[in-house]
């Protein structure tokens, strides 16, 4: 589904990534982890077509296609998510008006009909119940005014609606009380299935408790200089990540 | 970083889509301006005595009148000598008595804005006066709000009907002295609105003006009065286009409104004459002066403006809050693309007590688009416990427009409440990337962030007309952030 290979991008002219390899195929739940400035969030952001970062080596193929070449909009149209860090706030945008924008641009893409205000609610409101929001929230400004908690749940929404064939995770888990953890995590768990790929990015074993990841990558210095199964997870959590970029040096 | 700035920049730049030309024949004035036009205006319409010599005055005044040079605007210099004040699609007959006489070109010509004059009629809850170039060309509905004692007409009709309610009332809120353009809108108008609603009314559509310049190098100079007697009710909308020309039309309108006890008038506009095209050739100045009077108490005016259109605008629709516990609000969206100018802004003039103003401006600038907002709030020596609240923002789309504010606030009594609150902010990478993950492309992106900005003004349009100045408002843009 999704094939990395020797992936380089700079941000002002500053390497961050330095020859990534990845290989993600559909049903598989992949973890990055890694020390701060190791690069993860880059990795997930260049995936979505963010244009500050520029690709300077390296290839990335979605489902046969070059996904470099594609704009962020064409890489969400052909089933790429990006849950963000820090979700943006858009001031007087309701978020079911937002909502709609996006599920209807998705649709069409996938050839299916716009949805009618009816459907749209329904199915809304459907999958508010899953991450527990309340449908309020529908008629509040994207973001605005959210709580760390609230906002992460928010982007679980859009996932759940858009219904994505990868879906990239950018520190979702930070911030948030074990209680909204296990929200985000069975919104999570809920879109798996043999056809869909997780990229997750997290600082904490924690999430992975939850969300069962197939493969861990330990990203350092702009590489991935370890993948593991879910135990190199454990092992992360008890020894740190010392042990490997010292090995490395 | 570079694409997307480019990719913002093709978005606001779509073509203007009303610019088409009406071929019809014209009864026309040559061009330029002395007694003598003034008189043959005059005559052609038939109007009382009055009327000739409340131009006359008004022309003799503005002789001696400079243009205002305050604004932040450039203006090339106007000759006033080469404009046509007079131009009128000619008729078979004196003047068309119902739409079946209109000529069917003009009628064509609505439909293509949009605005079928008949269909309307039939099926829309919103009564309309046309007025193409200098005349007005059709009223709908106007039995209907007759048997309400509605009077809503075109001004040289209210002038052959009702010219005791236009002497009483003409120049009461901008007299003819007022400023350059009012001056000379007061000496040469040839058309307009005029509308009164009776005492306890409470009309049961809304009224609408559509204004449309089609002659070349012709000036539109119109005027619309509008009278809520005691108890009353309007809301009030215009709407405005013109053809696409290499060279600027000057358009310099006058609104009054009078607002008597416990009366509320409701004026909406969405102007979108032909801006100009991106090098800023051509387009309509937009001069216009817009007053409102609370004349009786617990009277209440609000003005909502879009303004998407002309090359320049200058217009300050104001309030004189004149009686006990009257109400004055202005809401206001203002864009600027390519090389439009705009300085707009009200005045609230506080004079009666307890009287209360909002002022929520929302100003929009991209390409080389230059925005100011500029607002008088002034509290007199009596009025007591006078309250006024003015938020202003900017949105900036790229980095070669400018946004500004200049508000002027003088209190001359203690117990006033006054509040500012401004900003300016600029469409952020992080939205748009935002939205373009979520499937949107750029165009719908900025017009949803945009939108989102001028909420609060938006939502006080009445709903047909909010549907639309959204959709301008993207259109507007297209092509343009930078």
């Amino acid at each position: 589904m999704l094939s990395i290979k020797n992936l380089h991008a700079n941000i002002d002219d500053k390497a961050i990534l330095k020859g990534i390899n990845l290989q993600v195929n559909p049903g598989e739940v992949h973890a990055i982890m890694g020390p701060n400035g190791s690069g993860k969030s880059t990795l997930v952001n260049v995936l979505a077509g963010r244009e500050e970062y520029e690709v300077t080596q390296g290839e990335v193929r979605f489902e046969q296609q070059d996904l470099l070449e594609l704009t962020p909009e064409e890489r969400a149209r052909a089933g790429i998510f990006l849950a963000f860090q820090y979700p943006v706030e858009i001031p007087g945008v309701s978020n079911i008006n937002f909502l709609k924008a996006a599920l209807n641009n998705v649709r069409a893409a996938r050839g299916l009909a716009k949805l009618d205000a009816m459907d749209l609610l329904q199915q809304v409101k459907d999958k508010m119940q899953q991450v527990k929001m309340n449908p309020d929230f529908l008629y509040r400004s994207v973001n605005e005014g959210f709580s760390g908690g609230e906002k992460k749940r928010n982007e679980v929404l859009q996932m759940l609606l858009l219904e994505p064939k990868l879906a990239l995770l950018d520190e979702t888990d930070s911030g948030l009380d074990i209680d909204a953890l296990k929200i985000v995590a069975d919104g999570v768990n809920a879109l798996r299935n043999s056809e869909r790929a997780i990229v997750l990015v997290t600082h904490y074993q924690r999430l992975l408790d939850y969300i069962v990841p197939d493969f861990v990558h330990v990203l350092s210095g702009g590489q991935i200089i370890k993948s593991g199964d879910k135990n190199l997870a454990l092992e992360l959590e008890q020894q740190g990540y010392g042990w490997l970029t010292e090995a490395r040096a | 970083m570079a694409a997307p700035q480019s990719q913002l920049t093709n978005l606001l730049s779509q073509e203007y889509q009303h610019g088409f030309v009406t071929e019809i024949e014209t009864d026309s004035l040559p061009p330029g301006l002395d007694e003598e036009v003034i008189r043959t205006i005059s005559a052609k319409k038939n109007e009382p005595e009055f009327m000739l010599a409340y131009r006359l005055k008004a022309y003799r005044h503005w002789l001696t009148m400079t243009p205002p040079d305050w604004a932040k605007l450039k203006i090339d210099p106007i000759d006033y000598q080469a404009i046509t004040y007079y131009s009128a699609p000619k008729f078979n007959k004196d003047a068309p008595k119902s739409l079946d006489e209109v000529d069917p070109e003009l009628l064509k010509t609505y439909e293509k804005l949009g605005i079928p004059l008949k269909e309307q009629e039939m099926l829309a809850g919103v009564a309309v006066d046309a007025v193409f170039d200098s005349v007005s060309v059709a009223t709908t509905f106007k039995s209907k709000l007759a048997e309400k004692g509605i009077i809503f007409c075109s001004f040289s009709e209210a002038l052959q009907e009702h010219p005791d309610l236009v002497k009483k009332y003409l120049g009461s809120v901008v007299p003819h002295t007022d400023n350059f353009f009012a001056a000379l809108n007061a000496a040469v108008f040839s058309d307009g609105s005029f509308c009164y609603i009776p005492k306890g009314v409470r009309c049961p559509m809304e009224l609408s003006t559509y204004f449309r310049i089609n002659a070349k190098s012709s000036g539109q100079f119109e005027r619309t009065l509008i009278v809520a007697e005691e108890g009353s009710y309007v809301s009030y909308l215009e709407g405005c286009t013109a053809p696409m020309r290499d060279e600027n039309q000057l358009h310099a309108a006058v609104v009054e409104l009078i607002a008597l006890e416990n009366a509320q008038i409701k004026y909406s506009t969405v102007q979108n004459w032909y801006p100009g095209d991106k090098e800023g050739r051509g387009g309509i100045y937009n001069f216009v002066t817009k007053r409102g009077a609370c004349r009786g108490k617990q009277a209440k005016i609000s003005w909502t403006q879009v303004e998407t259109g002309s090359a320049i605008t200058w217009k300050y629709p104001s309030v004189l809050l004149e009686a006990d516990n009257t109400i004055g609000e202005f809401y206001s969206v203002a864009l600027t693309n390519n090389r439009q100018q705009a300085d707009t802004g009200t005045k609230m003039i506080h004079i009666g007590k307890n009287t209360r103003s909002t002022i929520i401006s929302k100003g929009i600038s991209a390409g080389f688009g230059q925005n100011s907002y500029r607002g008088l709030v002034k509290v007199l020596k009596n009025a007591r416990n006078a309250r006024n609240y003015t938020q202003c923002d900017s949105l900036l789309l790229g980095d070669r427009c400018g946004a500004h504010t200049f508000p002027y606030i003088e209190v001359k009594n203690p117990t006033a409440q006054i509040e500012h609150e401004a900003s300016t902010s600029k469409i952020s990478e992080d939205q748009l990337f935002y939205c373009r993950q979520r499937g949107m492309g750029i165009e719908d992106a900025v017009s949803m962030i945009v939108n989102g900005f001028c909420k609060e003004v938006l939502k006080e349009l009445p709903m047909e007309f909010a549907v639309e100045a959204q959709k301008l408002l993207g259109i507007s843009l297209e092509g343009s952030v930078g």
